[in-house]
């Protein structure tokens, strides 16, 4: 529920007559629920640049929080919930930062500076800036969330040549259908870039296979035929060879190898390299 | 029908050849304009050269249009093929893969819903086939 | 109309694909080649499709037309430079280009018509093929 402009003009005229006292203890609240880890100056102009920007709004833009005039108010409220997002605050931490001018303002009631019934309803108003900011605040997370899963992807996928002709992609970690399209593309990608005709999918990492990744494999794989290029699976521990058996799934006629040397080796061969192993010289 | 960010709707009638290339085209803009990825823009405009190809054939010639289409979170690209022609009589055994009755590899249909997010068909014998599929962005 | 050129180099035709290809423009490629390996008693045709964006059914069905056509004449044919989205989405649409060789560029496809060409010659009945459908057959 909105405040009357009258209502608003008292709160408004309240932080203002008060500046100082507000101000003060609203960061004093602030801080004791952060235990330190904002300086006391910093929090004192993040709590200043609110208060000011609360009184700036005025009496008609101090109705609601999403009145016309209370722009810069959202927008100090955005910047500071984002700030404290970014730093690793916690929710209840970010909502108490603003739910503690409520406490502010009881305790100038108990004063006898304000009326009980204004409390109240500034109270409401307070409320929806908290709202406000917990909205901004999950809005933040969400985006850095989803910042280092993609930075995650980039990390855990990569492609390496390992011989002339020959690449391979060693897969860590389990295998989703958003990763396992990420590992396809760039495998595919890597492929054309440095014209090998050989892929080696290394699965030594993955915990496990079911259905839908095997699919994926088993999609890429068709791919790179398509391109011109022959994959081989190898690393396939013997519970997921067990699993791929009990789950049905064909690998058809697609080169399986224990191990990523076995792969190797066996490229290597259909290529005619020979791949020796150096016996140590005996003295006859 | 520029190139660009002109994002609003647009229509190309397929009565020809050269007009599937067209939609082609004109839906590789528009997917390209929302940023769709690389492998999200091949996919829809193939399955879109699908649809249009049996709007040609199957429904005798007909329109497409491509609108941008936004749900808050994510952007997309949707396109409507309608056609006045007779209709599919059987639809389940029309999205049966290797199922054709115009002698091509019965993959037009089945295939191209493979390739889109959301695939929606509106058919009655003898009124006609209206074929709605989106691509989101991710 | 337009149509798709069609070069000799040595033993080979290649078509490089450089336009979106209405399915007129496909068919025509499609009985060009017939010809021109007829005419030219070529024994290898590598088909580029690096500049292609896309493939449908309807390109993807004449590729596996030509390559059966070409087989027929004693000719082997390679699809080079297929570009990884097109890949990808082929497998999901379902298209599996049987019976066609395929290779990563024109180089690559040079060597394995050289190489299968070699292996056609020096047949003496004792050189079983591992994949029947996917090598040229001796006359």
């Amino acid at each position: 529920m909105a405040l009357t402009a009258e209502e608003s003009g008292r709160l408004v005229g309240l932080l203002a007559a008060h500046a100082e006292r507000v101000v003060q203890r609203w960061a004093d609240i602030v801080a004791a629920s952060l235990h330190g880890r904002l300086s006391q100056a910093e929090l004192r102009l993040q709590v200043q640049e609110l208060h000011r920007s609360m009184i700036d709004a005025g009496a008609e833009g101090l109705t609601d929080i999403q009145s016309e005039g209370a722009g810069e108010l959202r927008a100090a409220l955005a910047e500071l919930s984002r700030g404290w997002a970014r730093q690793g605050f916690s929710a209840t931490e970010t909502a108490v930062g603003l739910y503690a001018l409520k406490d502010v303002l009881v305790e100038l009631a108990e004063a006898g500076e304000v009326e009980l019934r204004d409390v109240v309803a500034f109270g409401g108003l307070i409320d929806r800036m908290g709202l406000f900011t917990f909205e901004t605040y999950v809005h933040t997370r969400e985006g850095l969330i989803a910042d280092q899963a993609e930075q995650l992807l980039e990390l855990s996928t990569p492609v390496v040549k390992i011989w002339d002709g020959v690449v391979a992609v060693p897969l860590v970690g389990t295998l989703d259908s958003a990763r396992a399209q990420v590992v396809m593309e760039r495998l595919l990608q890597t492929l054309v870039d440095t014209g090998s005709p050989h892929a080696i999918i290394d699965i030594t990492g993955v915990p496990a296979v079911d259905t839908q990744v095997a699919q994926h494999i088993l999609k890429t794989v068709v791919a790179a035929r398509l391109m011109g290029a022959d994959c081989i699976i190898s690393g396939i521990r013997p519970q997921i060879a067990q699993t791929i058996v009990a789950l049905g799934i064909e690998f058809g006629d697609i080169a399986t190898k224990a191990s990523l040397a076995d792969a190797l080796r066996h490229v290597l061969r259909l290529t005619g390299v020979e791949a020796a192993r150096r016996q140590p010289r005996r003295e006859a | 029908m520029t190139a660009g960010v002109d994002l609003s709707p647009k229509a190309q009638a397929i009565g020809s050849d050269e007009d599937v290339v067209r939609v082609r085209q004109l839906v590789r803009t528009v997917a390209v304009a929302v940023k769709l990825s690389l492998v999200d823009q091949t996919k829809l405009v193939t399955a879109a050269s699908e649809l249009a190809r049996n709007t040609l054939i199957y429904g005798g010639g007909g329109s497409a249009e491509v609108t941008v289409v936004d749900d808050g979170r994510r952007r997309g690209v949707r396109i409507v093929f309608a056609d006045s022609g007779p209709g599919i009589p059987d639809l389940d055994l029309a999205l049966t893969d290797g199922y054709t009755t115009g002698g091509g590899l019965g993959l037009g249909l089945s295939g191209a819903r493979r390739l889109v997010d959301e695939f929606d068909v509106e058919t009655a014998a003898g009124n006609g086939t209206r074929v709605t599929v989106t691509k989101w962005s991710r | 109309m337009e149509r798709v050129p069609v070069l000799k180099i040595g033993d080979i035709l290649l078509v490089s694909i450089q336009i979106d290809m209405s399915d007129q423009t496909a068919l025509a490629l499609q009985e060009d080649l017939a010809e021109r390996i007829v005419a030219t008693g070529c024994h290898g045709v590598i088909i580029d499709i690096t500049a292609l964006d896309i493939v449908d059914s309807f390109v993807g069905r004449m590729l596996s037309t030509i390559a059966s056509i070409s087989r027929v004449l004693d000719a082997e044919t390679v699809v080079v430079g297929m570009r990884p989205a097109v890949a990808i989405t082929l497998v999901e649409l379902g298209l599996s280009l049987n019976g066609i060789r395929t290779a990563l560029n024109v180089e690559r496809g040079m060597e394995l018509i050289a190489a299968s060409r070699e292996a056609d010659l020096t047949y003496d009945g004792e050189v079983e093929y591992p994949e029947p459908g996917q090598t040229a057959t001796s006359p």
